[in-house]
């Protein structure tokens, strides 16, 4: 069937601020369906409160609507907007819980609305567990013996009636598994019983045969009107079952199973999305398989376009949401092309001729006393995707691209191996599993003894002992002596210079460095080329620009005649850089394409925007990391590289590119390390006759003591370079000081650290604008409620500023422009600000895009992350209409990710910790999105 | 896992590309057209299946061996492929229930193959220069000798290949037994092989498999997509199949409907078959080409005059053509993998199908009063499925019994058991 024409406008609701379980893979999806719909010539309406989005960018949809997701804000843009369809399954569960909750009051049905994507009947069935596992007893699907409890006595009852203890729980209608996990122990029982019939919305839990240790699987699924149904991606868990499949290591496509197995799951996720409905679009399988045997269970069913959508889309080339949103609208598969090859049909099952490996990224350090176990409730914040020829490849390039300052899985210098830690470790799952099966390796510990402990698949262990391996055979090498074929093997066995550099430096005399690595192998020959992801092993020929890097014979990413940008990606979502550097890349290259050139993105995050194959002329899915990104450069020789829209992760790589005579668009490198560096950036305030707190740098105990010492306290403690206030905090004392200057040494060595007096009870402000060596143009002035001392990221920020004279708002225009001269800034300059009196001081200079551009883009209706790429290349803000739209005050207020560490004391202070964020309009200051976060302003502040 | 990389083995391509790698399996040289499957899992199903008989098959997907062998994956009772061409062959394997590690098994099968190549560049190669044959050796490393080789290497077109792996005595399967196909080795072959390998305990063990894991050889529940049912235990139809190089699991499916299937070695004479007295017949699928296949055309044509239902896959759906006047011609690439789409143009719906063919069916020479074209393929509109009009016949030129691949297609088999079921109501036996 073709396109619907009964239909004109749609509405799409999306998720909503990013929390973990659901983060910016939303972004991507809804992104990818307003654009599927308008390129079908729909009227999209958006609803989402999420400002850091693409996808509520003006030039994404329609209309768009940044209010709170709540059924009142929908009730009042139907009213407005009419639409004749709602769309639910590309927000999420926050999505798909408002369209229910609708549908519940006869809402949609009322107004004439079809849903479309979901049938609303099926999301409760796949919701309720009871419900759900009727229909799977119904159609013939395997499952978990279990049973719901409303109260702590059935719970009881249960436990007795599965054959005791473990169990495991999950609470009715929660996101990402909030208050569900395994209970191993009695005296753990009740507690964790009682949390999740908290937490479930209808106090339900289901309780559940432990399944611990099974292995994992995953299906992607898409369904048309017609019932044809075709499997997109099939996804294996490196971790076994028990632990969350976001928090898990993942690889596609499944790697241990046979065919007849593969066949059972396809069989059984095809019967279950038939049974739950007859809507057509995304829907996602979860299965457990018992090893050894064919015992397959259904875990769960998502009938929607899920977390794992954006992976499984970004894995195999195929547009998950792009199609969903087009089969949603009447179009049946066979009718829609590869959106990859243009010549074959959409409906069709990808075949990957490389391994895709996902490793999740976690910020535990940024909540002391959290319990850092893996288990069925979500915990991580963001993901890394890397793509390679082979699992190793695949697996080293991961590591690379997590941004936690490791050249790949171990290898690198980093680690002390202690035996007890390495077993320790490996009892129970932890994030960094991987490693420490490599750690194990390293102690002789045998495949077998391994797998008993962790469970995982011998197979996934054994190609880490092939690393393990290899990385012995290196350490009796030296730079001379090493082989061209052993070099090779390194290479494709996803080896960064830098792990070979510190292997060969292990027997060698002098110390090896990457970049005599780098220059041996060259001279050998050994370089990486760029694969595409075709979405079919080769079989037919494809065009989209879309490409991995390996060492191997041929190269298939042609070099075009073009002037070339390359854009740097801001790699994994984390606290304090996450969704709103992919806004900034995306317009990034937007705006470089309408400057005429050929625009190359480049990072590892597969829950992004600017990671879709049709954003960026040629998109390289490669870690943001030195040796890949280097290897593009030398492939593509851009004019020059952006780097101030990929967050800290960018920006560290300036001081190589400058190194390498690479250009850097906009504020010249030396400027950008003048504003990290306290010492020549205050001499610079000093010189301009601006005030800051005053300060010191210190590299030991005694050096931080003499310095609060003089500058005297309170004082705030800071590592350099470092983004989202890691490892910041305040003291008010010697002692305490003492005690936050250890920890420091032991998580950033070498690294030297700030002592600033803290401003008690200043008010803080952040001040975000473009210079474009002329004139500057303020983009917001946003006011923080809490007082200094709370990182920006975690205040509730309100533009324009609702309580500051003009005479200091004057002052901070009048350093604004001082400053960006001085920095000799082309671009965005950041400065961020604490008011005390009538004392304006400068707390820091950030010369690049920073997390509010998006916020104040949304705010005033300017385009400020593409006026402020196009002032990088060269233009000048005279060309560009900078006319604010704002005419009320707009406020942020901060997500925080404390209800899924409910171990965690909720407190604020230097170290950034919301995960996300949403905007909201205010008229007056009479609202409560004024008041309650103004009364609490002072509550959670701690150091 | 990653082999020991110690024995070197060499790809020579008749177009003088050459390529270095490692040698897996046994240790000798061979040949044959190299073609790729860009099936994700089912390797030892792509090796025994004797459609390839003769070919070098390439794997696209990176890793092969991960779950090493066991003998329920066997489409036929050896290794049909002439060599294998990997990209990171596992030497360990995960799978509790595997027989063995892919390595010995290749060894024992006497398969000589090449892993640590860079396979995406010869996919694409071929995808550019269409089929061509190659040599594998990890015996010589003379470049030169070995595409002079394989460039001496006989071509597919115009051979007849079906009856040197045919059965050469007939056998019948019954619904209620879970049997595994053990057709005995034909004279000719056995001649050419090494009598320890055939009694090698590889090729018992699925023997002993079958009596230990009873029912589990045989899904309790047919896998079909979207339902799942119990299969029948009592026969219903006799079904002749003429064994072309039939694949063990269209037996188990014909089987699983209630069919007692007597599999008939492909040169046996039409009275021999009539003889048995079937309800129906099956043209099997198998390698090379239909054209010089006269015996087996003059069965078909034979068969046809009874008024029986008759089915055909693959090679056996060609046959049935050719009788019909209709061409069938050498494809530049041809199909191997299991992510097909295939439109049933009558039902409206898409198949993911299994695909193994290097020749088609010409669809400018079907004419509207012989056949009605049932299926095509949506990437390239390669005809895949014929309905005859002249008789009771219909062809499809995939594999609806997967294995590997996707169950999307099964129910032809049904179709077929409704075709006998009717064709008896009507004529009353």
């Amino acid at each position: 069937m073709p396109k619907r024409t009964d239909i004109n406008t749609i509405l799409l609701i999306g998720s909503g601020p990013i929390v973990i379980g659901q983060a910016c893979e939303f972004d991507y999806s809804g992104t990818q369906a307003c654009r599927s719909l308008r390129e079908e010539g729909y009227r999209v309406v958006l609803i989402n409160s999420n400002p850091a989005t693409i996808m509520t960018d003006p030039i994404m949809a329609d209309a768009i609507y940044l209010k709170p997701l709540t059924t009142k804000s929908i009730r009042e843009i139907v009213e407005l907007e009419k639409p004749d369809a709602v769309l639910p399954t590309m927000g999420g569960q926050t999505a798909l819980n408002l369209a229910r909750d609708l549908h519940l009051d006869g809402y949609w049905k009322e107004k004439g609305i079809e849903i479309i994507g979901v049938d609303i009947e099926a999301i409760d069935i796949t919701e309720d567990r009871q419900q759900f596992r009727d229909l799977m007893e119904r159609i013939g699907v395997d499952q978990c013996k279990s049973r719901t409890a409303k109260s702590l006595l059935d719970a009881k009852e249960i436990v007795l009636e599965l054959g005791g203890l473990p169990v495991v729980i999950r609470p009715s209608f929660t996101l990402g598994g909030t208050g569900g996990g395994i209970v191993w122990t009695e005296d753990e029982f009740e507690r964790k019983v009682l949390r999740g019939l908290e937490l479930s919305p209808i106090h339900e839990i289901l309780l559940e045969e432990s399944i611990f240790g099974w292995k994992e699987y995953e299906l992607e699924l898409l369904r048309d009107n017609n019932d044809n149904v075709v499997i997109i991606c099939s996804i294996e868990n490196f971790d076994p079952m028990g632990v969350h499949t976001g928090d898990s290591v993942t690889v596609a496509p499944t790697q241990t199973l046979t065919d007849k197995q593969y066949q059972l799951l396809r069989d059984a996720a095809i019967r279950m999305m038939r049974s739950i409905g007859t809507f057509a679009g995304g829907c996602n399988v979860q299965f457990g398989m018992e090893p050894g045997t064919d015992r397959l269970v259904a875990v769960e069913i998502n009938p929607r376009v899920s977390r794992s959508s954006a992976l499984a889309s970004k894995a195999t080339g195929y547009p998950i949401a792009k199609i969903a949103s087009k089969l949603a609208v009447g179009y049946n598969l066979d009718e829609l092309e590869n959106q990859i090859t243009k010549t074959t049909s959409a409906c069709f099952e990808p075949s990957l001729d490389y391994v895709v490996v996902k490793v999740p990224r976690f910020n535990f350090e940024k909540f002391p006393g959290v319990d850092e176990e893996l288990t069925t409730q979500m915990k991580a914040v963001g993901e890394v995707m890397s793509i390679g020829r082979t699992f190793p490849e695949a697996l080293n390039k991961a590591w690379q691209s997590l941004e936690i300052g490791r050249g790949g899985l171990g290898a690198d210098g980093y680690e002390e191996i202690d035996r007890e830690e390495v077993r320790k470790r490996l009892l129970k799952a932890y994030w960094d599993r991987s490693l420490q099966v490599r750690n194990a390796y390293k102690l002789g510990t045998s495949t077998e003894e391994i797998h008993d402990v962790t469970k995982i698949d011998p197979w996934f262990l054994e190609q880490i002992q092939y690393l393990v391996r290899l990385e012995n055979r290196t350490e009796g090498q030296t730079l001379y002596t090493i082989r061209e074929s052993d070099m090779r093997e390194l290479k494709q066995a996803g080896f960064s210079d830098r792990q070979i550099a510190w292997l060969l430096s292990q027997s060698d005399v002098e110390n090896v460095t990457e970049s005599s690595v780098r220059e041996k192998r060259e001279k050998m020959g050994i370089k990486a080329v760029f694969r595409m992801v075709d979405t079919c092993a080769g079989e037919f020929p494809a065009s989209t620009p879309y490409y991995y890097s390996c060492y191997e014979d041929e190269n298939e990413s042609e070099v075009t005649g073009r002037k070339k940008v390359l854009i740097l990606g801001s790699g994994p979502n984390r606290i304090g850089q996450g969704i709103e550097f992919d806004y900034s890349c995306v317009h990034a290259v937007l705006a470089s394409k309408e400057m005429g050139y050929e625009t190359i993105m480049v990072n590892c995050n597969p829950e992004t925007v600017s990671t879709d194959f049709d954003i960026a002329d040629k998109l390289y899915f490669e870690p943001v990391f030195w040796e890949h990104v280097y290897n593009i450069i030398q492939h593509e020789k851009p004019e020059g590289v952006i780097l101030q829209v990929g967050g800290q992760t960018a920006l560290k790589l300036a001081k190589q590119l400058t190194e390498n005579n690479i250009r850097i668009f906009g504020t010249p490198f030396e400027m950008m390390d003048l504003a990290e560096d306290r010492g020549k950036f205050s001499e610079t305030l000093l010189r301009l006759n601006i005030p800051f707190p005053a300060y010191g740098t210190a590299f030991t105990t005694n050096e931080a003591s003499e310095i609060a010492d003089r500058i005297s306290y309170p004082v705030l403690l800071r590592p350099s370079y470092v983004l989202g206030g890691q490892g910041m905090c305040i003291a008010v004392k010697k002692n305490e000081l003492e005690d936050h200057v250890r920890t420091l040494l032991k998580s950033h060595p070498e690294n030297e650290f700030l002592i600033d007096h803290f401003l008690e009870d200043a008010i803080e402000v952040d001040f975000d604008s473009i210079y474009d060596g002329e004139q500057l143009h303020i983009c917001g002035i946003m006011q923080h409620l809490e007082p200094a001392g709370v990182h920006s990221g975690d205040s509730t920020a309100v533009l324009p500023p609702y309580s500051l004279g003009d005479r200091v708002i004057d002052t901070m225009k009048d350093y604004q422009l001082k400053i960006a001269k001085a920095l000799n800034v082309r671009g965005f300059i950041n400065v961020q600000y604490a008011v005390k009196g009538s004392e304006v001081y400068v707390i820091e200079a950030n010369p690049r895009a920073t997390r509010t551009i998006p916020f104040v883009a949304k705010a005033t209706g300017r385009p400020e992350a593409d006026i402020g790429v196009k002032v990088m290349l060269g233009a000048k803000l005279s060309e560009f209409d900078l006319e604010s739209k704002l005419t009320c005050y707009a406020i942020k207020e901060p997500v925080f990710p404390f209800d899924k560490f409910p171990e965690v004391k909720k407190e604020l202070g230097p170290e950034m910790k919301s995960t996300g964020e949403t905007i909201y309009f205010l008229k007056d200051f009479d609202d409560e999105h004024f008041r309650k976060p103004f009364e609490f302003k002072n509550m959670y502040l701690s150091r | 896992m990653h082999q020991p990389k110690t024995e070197k083995a060499i790809l020579a391509l008749a177009d003088g590309t050459v390529v270095h790698g490692f040698a897996i399996g046994y240790k000798g040289t061979t040949g044959g057209e190299l073609c790729f499957n860009t099936s994700m899992t089912g390797y030892q199903e792509v090796f025994t299946d004797p459609s390839y008989h003769g070919q070098l098959m390439m794997m696209t997907y990176p890793h092969i061996g991960n779950y090493g062998v066991s003998s329920r994956d066997d489409e036929a009772r050896k290794v049909m492929v002439s060599g294998v061409i990997v990209r990171a062959f596992s030497h360990h394997y995960s799978n509790p229930a595997a027989d063995g590690d892919l390595d010995s098994y290749l060894k024992r099968n006497q398969i000589v193959g090449i892993t640590g190549i860079d396979t995406r560049k010869l996919v694409r190669h071929i995808r550019e220069k269409g089929v061509l044959n190659a040599v594998i050796s990890s015996e010589s490393d003379d470049a030169d000798a070995m595409v002079d080789k394989a460039k001496k290497w006989p071509s597919m077109r115009g051979l007849e290949l079906a009856s040197k792996i045919s059965t050469n005595e007939p056998q019948t399967f019954k619904p209620g037994q879970h049997e595994f196909y053990r057709p005995v080795i034909s004279q000719a072959k056995e001649d050419s092989i090494d009598p320890s390998v055939i009694s090698s305990p590889a090729l018992k063990t699925s023997e002993e498999k079958t009596e230990d894991k009873g029912d589990s050889i045989l899904p309790e529940s047919l896998p079909d997509a979207g339902h799942s049912r119990k299969p029948v235990t009592r026969t219903l139809f006799k079904v002749a199949a003429i064994d072309y190089g039939i694949k063990q699991n269209i037996i188990n499916s014909l089987v699983q409907r209630g069919c007692m299937v007597r599999v008939f070695p492909a040169t046996t004479d039409f009275e021999t078959i009539s003889e048995w007295a079937p309800d129906a017949f099956f043209f099997s699928n198998g390698p090379g080409d239909p054209n010089p296949m006269d015996y087996a055309l003059e069965t078909v044509r034979k068969a046809k005059e009874t008024g029986k239902p008759m089915f055909g896959i693959c090679l056996g759906h060609q046959l049935l053509a050719i009788t019909e006047g209709m061409g069938v011609m050498k494809m530049f690439v041809g199909h191997r993998g299991a992510n097909q789409p295939v439109k049933n143009l009558k039902r409206g719906r898409v198949e993911i199908t299994t695909q193994n063919h290097g020749f088609a069916v010409d669809p400018d020479t079907v004419s509207a009063d012989a056949a009605e074209i049932t299926h095509r393929n949506l990437n390239d509109g390669t005809l895949e499925g014929l309905n005859f009009k002249r008789f009771n016949g219909f062809g499809v030129q995939y594999h609806p019994e997967a294995s590997p691949g996707p169950h999307d297609s099964s129910y032809l088999f049904d179709e077929f058991v409704e075709r006998i079921r009717k064709f008896k109501e009507q004529n009353g036996s």
